[in-house]
């Protein structure tokens, strides 16, 4: 039991189902099937960069240019299969392609280059979305086949509510659930995944062992590729239009969401399971605010502090514990 | 060092090199009184908000919400000029305007406290104690403005960013005193001593009796008091203020440090370096503008640019490094 | 003495390795026999870390040199070549992973190997198992290596390296960190491991133990061998005298007893978990040797009469009045100095010139009106102590990075001389140097102590603080168990006492 308390996922288990019961308690329509269903596809969005930032943030890295990977990704995709016609299955084949190579870019800059991630990614963000800016004129794509924008409405099973209208458990969910799953997978039953754990806790150690850095880090910044066309794939099919710059700007939502979970910025340490509840932390908070009924102002104000409360509380929990103590001899912040 | 110098060197060809392109390019326009004035104008905001980021940068870590604190100083001074019984801008008294400018100024001050808190004495990581900072900053501006732009000042806000004296924008006046203090501080104070041996190594200055707590506090206090400066240049050149300004320009600044020789891990870096390359910057920036180049394409030539001064950096390390091993083990069999 | 060649592991010939110029070892013979305790000693730039790159392939020697391994003729190895053939390095570092769990630590090399793409985990728990049975080792599989003791994470490195077929365990420098109850654990481990028939090669400059596990010893000097021997026909002031080159002085230090009144009063000093019931006094002119084992408080007990470590209760008087040290600068104000054990992290800002380093403690009293710094009194503060300390640099500017270990030290020293300090504490100061550097910084500490300055020396070496302190204090688990007036002690006296106290 004692051993729960050791991870971080315990306490943001535990807060949100602090918050959840407190939003009930306000406005009980949030507690229903049928609102958690919604939440979850509109989220799916979200938690599948999330899954890929996850990689990032272990391997000791950080990615802020995911946002504009997927952007280019999903005009790319709408284009593509507008103008010379394709199914879904194209569209999502188009769009992870994309994502890889240019996700396999920033890896390229970061290993040969020895530029700092947050730079190189700040730097990618802006050519990455400056370029598809300009190219494709800033205007909106909205005329998808018939054929897509079926898929999006696919449920694995549907149920009906008291109104008549239907829901249930979108195909767009289960696109992430797959990736959560194939994600989890990874981390836990490959050496491939190890790898990536080990290069954030030791990287001169990692590469003594016999670990291939480089294919480590173009691993994991091409998954994180990956997730971004995947996540402009979806992004697609749950607005049925593209626009340019509806994503960029959504970077630090998902890294808030990531950290939240338990992932630590200097690597080594992080977990799907921390990712998602992390995510949903998020998820709550926003819909709760919704049901509420404050103002959407306020979003960046929740947001931003509950970010400042997670890191502080994580802070505390590390120099509480034994090493942490005794480590302040000599040790002081002010270093990343 | 020597290297630093030729740095600088390097760095004032480039510049002579941009002018003489773009003045090519720019048969007629860019030489022109009219340009170089525009170019001037712009300046000092850039050089501001550039010399908030360096400060932080100097000792090692990173300040993500300069953009956001200068909003919020512009917000709450406008809010103050433009609240109360007043009939239009001209209308407001001395008091009010002081009053104005002190309540934005004491707000940055207080982001920089709480972002030095957060830092120094929990040892949260800058990057994300500031990530989170500048979320909740930028949300407690769209909070008071309602997500409204604000305009509307006396002629005495507008002389600081459109106002000329014998000819030259007052704003170059103000950076070149701000560049001037900084470089004072930086070279000339303990503060400044202290600034440059904890970015190297926190540790041991703190064995050697310096209080690491008090530098990094004062150093993200005074970063934010330089972001306040720009706000009341912005608030004046635009002659409004709101919270989704200036977004682009936390990469610029970030370049303009990093092209400036500032080190990203910390420790090393001049202001002379940072001007060098502000001008730069502004020059390049003028002459995409007369190109008539769009500004999405402008900043994604930021990106590259920031990509390719890091490569650059890196392997002129590089070729150090195998001098510098040459020389110690000629040194090592000398010294002993 | 030669033996049969088919006994030989490995036998290397005229190994000879240049750098860019510079002649790092010189036609070196070296050979060890299967399942052999053997040690490599020898200063710092005597070439020992070359000769173990060597031996584990990460670097190839010149031409000339012959390496042998089972009597096979081998070239152009590379560190992978070096693992198949059996030759596991154990570095300083440990190259261990904190945020992951021992089992996984030891069996994760084993897993590259393998190149299996999935991990097993009842596997891997199985290798781990098996390999902390033949070192005999009981740490919970599943806990993280972070948060290991020093002593734990270096049993974990061996039983990784264990997982492959070791022959040849290198160890670089592996005492470092522990203390006399675990180095013993290690010994044990190690003449384990002999049986099992796996050879040890050990890199120490702690000679005391050096004779005491290895059967054989090498001897580099300048890069070449001065010679190999049984380690029952040689003794400390053999081996330090074929390592430098130079007998050396050892006359005892010897303390004019002054009538003023105690620099330091130490009353009932205890902090909790760390030291209970310390008291001593330091008079002027004194040397004070503090030793131990490790983990006796020494350090800790430095750190609270430096301002880093507030005691919980007891009173510490300077120069008769009663001090609360809750700070470094107020001990500083106090007139307290230390000399960290950590030269590289905690002494010196590597990156910085040694001119920045050296005036980083006294910055504030160059302050000019204004606030602003006198550069020119930076300036001649800097070089008069480059200068008083003999500081060997070309330049004031030159980076701190470029000095040798002594030198290094002796700007740590500046710079605490540069405050003017009463009492100066010096936590390990001569690890990592050389004999020769050593004792002259032997030989400034005295000159300090002479004029008027109390010094507290703390050392894991024994020779050290008898050689050079006038009293010693034998600390442990905290506490102070006796004290010795080193005019009537001899070391082995001083020595024997510290290794019972276990």
């Amino acid at each position: 039991m004692k051993d729960l308390f050791r991870h971080h996922e315990t306490f943001v288990l535990i807060i949100l189902i602090l918050v959840s019961i407190v939003i009930t308690a306000i406005n009980p329509s949030y507690f229903t099937l049928e609102n958690l269903f919604d939440l979850l596809r509109n989220y799916s969005f979200l938690g599948i960069f999330a899954v890929g930032v996850t990689f990032v943030l272990i391997s000791g890295g950080i990615d802020i240019s995911f946002t504009a990977i997927a952007s280019v990704a999903e005009y790319i995709m709408a284009f593509l299969v507008i103008k010379y016609g394709g199914n879904t299955m194209m569209a999502f084949m188009i769009a992870a392609v994309v994502g890889t190579g240019l996700g396999m870019l920033n890896a390229v800059l970061i290993y040969c280059l020895k530029i700092p991630s947050i730079i190189t990614t700040i730097a990618t963000l802006n050519i990455y979305y400056g370029l598809l800016t300009v190219m494709s004129g800033g205007k909106w794509i909205y005329a998808f086949p018939s054929g897509f924008r079926t898929f999006a409405t696919v449920r694995v099973f549907t149920l009906i509510n008291y109104n008549g209208a239907s829901y249930g458990l979108s195909i767009i969910t289960v696109i992430w659930i797959l990736v959560i799953i194939c994600a989890w997978i990874t981390l836990r039953y490959t050496t491939l995944g190890r790898s990536i754990y080990a290069m954030g806790g030791n990287p001169s150690a990692a590469r003594r062992v016999g670990f291939n850095i480089f294919r480590v880090q173009i691993f994991v910044y091409s998954f994180m590729g990956f997730t971004a066309g995947l996540a402009g794939f979806v992004q697609a099919l749950v607005l049925q239009t593209v626009a340019p710059n509806s994503i960029v700007g959504k970077e630090l939502d998902v890294v808030a969401a990531v950290v939240l979970g338990g992932s630590s910025l200097a690597g080594g340490v992080g977990t799907i399971s921390g990712t998602i509840l992390g995510v949903a932390l998020i998820a709550i908070m926003n819909n709760g605010l919704t049901l509420l009924r404050i103002s959407s102002f306020w979003y960046n104000v929740v947001i931003g502090l509950v970010i400042l409360l997670s890191v502080t509380f994580s802070s505390f929990r590390h120099r509480l514990s034994p090493r942490g103590v005794n480590r302040l001899i000599g040790e002081i912040g002010g270093k990343p | 060092m020597k290297h630093r110098l030729s740095d600088l060197y390097i760095l004032a060809l480039i510049t002579v090199v941009i002018v003489l392109l773009m003045s090519v390019l720019n048969p007629r326009q860019f030489l022109t009184i009219a340009n170089l004035e525009s170019m001037a104008f712009q300046l000092p905001e850039l050089g501001l908000l550039s010399m908030a980021m360096m400060i932080t940068m100097l000792t090692g870590g990173i300040n993500l919400s300069i953009i956001a604190t200068a909003n919020m100083t512009g917000i709450v001074a406008a809010l103050i000029l433009t609240s109360g019984h007043s009939q239009g801008p001209a209308d407001v008294s001395v008091g009010t305007l002081l009053l104005a400018i002190s309540a934005g100024l004491a707000v940055a001050i207080v982001i920089g406290l709480i972002n030095g808190l957060l830092i120094a004495l929990l040892g949260v990581s800058p990057i994300l104690a500031t990530l989170g900072m500048m979320t909740l900053v930028d949300g407690l501006g769209i909070v008071f403005t309602r997500g409204y732009v604000v305009s509307g000042f006396p002629e005495a806000i507008r002389f600081l960013g459109n106002g000329t004296v014998a000819g030259i924008p007052f704003g170059v006046f103000l950076l070149a005193l701000a560049a001037l203090l900084l470089a004072v501080l930086l070279n000339r104070t303990s503060f400044g001593f202290n600034i440059y041996m904890i970015g190297c190594n926190p540790t041991a200055t703190y064995f050697s009796g310096v209080n690491n707590n008090t530098v990094i506090i004062r150093t993200y206090i005074l970063s934010s008091v330089y972001a306040g400066f720009a706000a009341l240049i912005m608030m004046s050149r635009f002659n409004s203020v709101s919270s989704a300004y200036g977004k682009s320009y936390l990469l610029i600044t970030i370049l303009c440090s990093v092209l400036g020789g500032i080190s990203a891990s910390g420790g090393f870096g001049r202001v002379s370096g940072l001007i060098l390359a502000l001008t730069v910057l502004q020059i390049v920036s003028s002459g995409l503008n007369l190109l008539q180049v769009s500004s999405f394409l402008t900043i994604a030539i930021w990106g590259c640019i920031i990509v390719i001064v890091m490569a650059i950096n890196y392997l002129v390390f590089r070729f150090q490094e195998r001098s510098m091993s040459i020389k110690r083990g000629l040194l090592s069999n000398l010294v002993g | 003495m030669l033996e049969k060649d088919t006994n030989l592991l490995i036998n290397m010939r005229g190994v000879s390795k240049h750098y860019r110029g510079v002649q790092a070892l010189n036609g070196v013979d070296f050979s060890i026999a299967k399942g052999e305790i053997h040690c490599l000693v020898g200063e710092n730039g005597s070439g020992k870390s070359t000769l173990i790159k060597i031996i584990s392939g990460v670097e190839q020697p010149d031409d000339e040199t012959v390496i042998e391994i089972d009597s096979q003729v081998l070239q152009h190895r590379h560190s992978i070549d070096a693992i198949r053939q059996g030759i596991e390095v154990i570095y300083q570092d440990l190259s261990l992973f904190p945020n992951l769990t021992v089992a996984e630590n030891i069996a994760l090399a084993q897993t590259i190997s393998s190149e299996s793409r999935f991990i097993n985990w009842q596997q891997l728990h199985k290798i781990a198992e098996e390999a902390m049975e033949r070192v005999q080792v009981q740490i919970p599989l599943s806990k993280l290596v972070g948060e290991l003791s020093v002593a734990d994470q270096q049993l974990i490195a061996i039983c990784r390296a264990l997982t492959s077929n070791v022959r040849l365990l290198i160890l670089d420098e592996p005492t470092a960190a522990l203390t006399r109850r675990e180095i013993e654990s290690l010994f044990r481990v190690i003449k384990d491991l002999q049986i099992k028939g796996i050879a040890t090669l050990f890199v120490s400059h702690k000679l005391d133990e050096v004779l005491t596990i290895a059967e054989r010893v090498t001897i580099l000097r300048d890069g070449t061998r001065i010679g190999t021997f049984l380690s029952a026909e040689m003794n400390y002031e053999r081996l330090t005298f074929l390592m430098t080159g130079m007998k050396l002085q050892s006359a005892k230090y010897s303390y004019k007893p002054s009538t003023d009144r105690p620099l330091l009063e130490v009353c009932g000093l205890c902090k909790y978990g760390q030291f209970s019931e310390i008291s001593f006094k330091l008079w002027p002119g004194e040397i004070l040797g503090i030793t131990g084992l490790l983990g006796s408080g020494r350090s800790e007990l430095a750190q609270a009469l430096f301002g880093m470590n507030r005691p919980d209760g007891g009173e510490v008087f300077i120069r008769g009045s009663n001090v609360v040290l809750r700070s470094v600068r107020q001990a500083i104000a106090k007139g307290v100095g230390y000399v960290p054990e950590n030269r590289l992290v905690q002494g010196l800002v590597m990156q910085q010139s040694v001119g920045k380093n050296v005036i980083i403690t006294t910055i504030e009293k160059s302050i000019r009106n204004l606030r602003l710094l006198d550069k020119k009194k930076v300036q001649d503060t800097i070089e008069h102590w480059v200068t008083a300390l003999n500081i060997k640099v070309p330049s004031i500017d030159a980076s701190v990075q470029t000095l040798s270990g002594g030198n290094q030290q002796r700007v740590v020293l500046a710079k605490w001389l540069a405050t003017k300090p009463k009492i100066l504490i010096l936590d390990g100061p001569t690890m990592g140097i050389d004999i020769a550097a050593k004792s002259s910084i032997h030989e400034l500490v005295r000159q300090l102590a002479s004029s008027g300055m109390g010094i507290i020396l703390i050392s894991d070496e024994v020779s050290e603080v008898v050689n050079n302190c006038n009293r010693i204090l034998v600390m442990h688990r905290g506490r102070i168990l006796r004290e010795f007036q080193t005019k009537s002690t001899s070391e082995e006296d001083v020595q024997s006492f510290v290794n019972n106290t276990d």
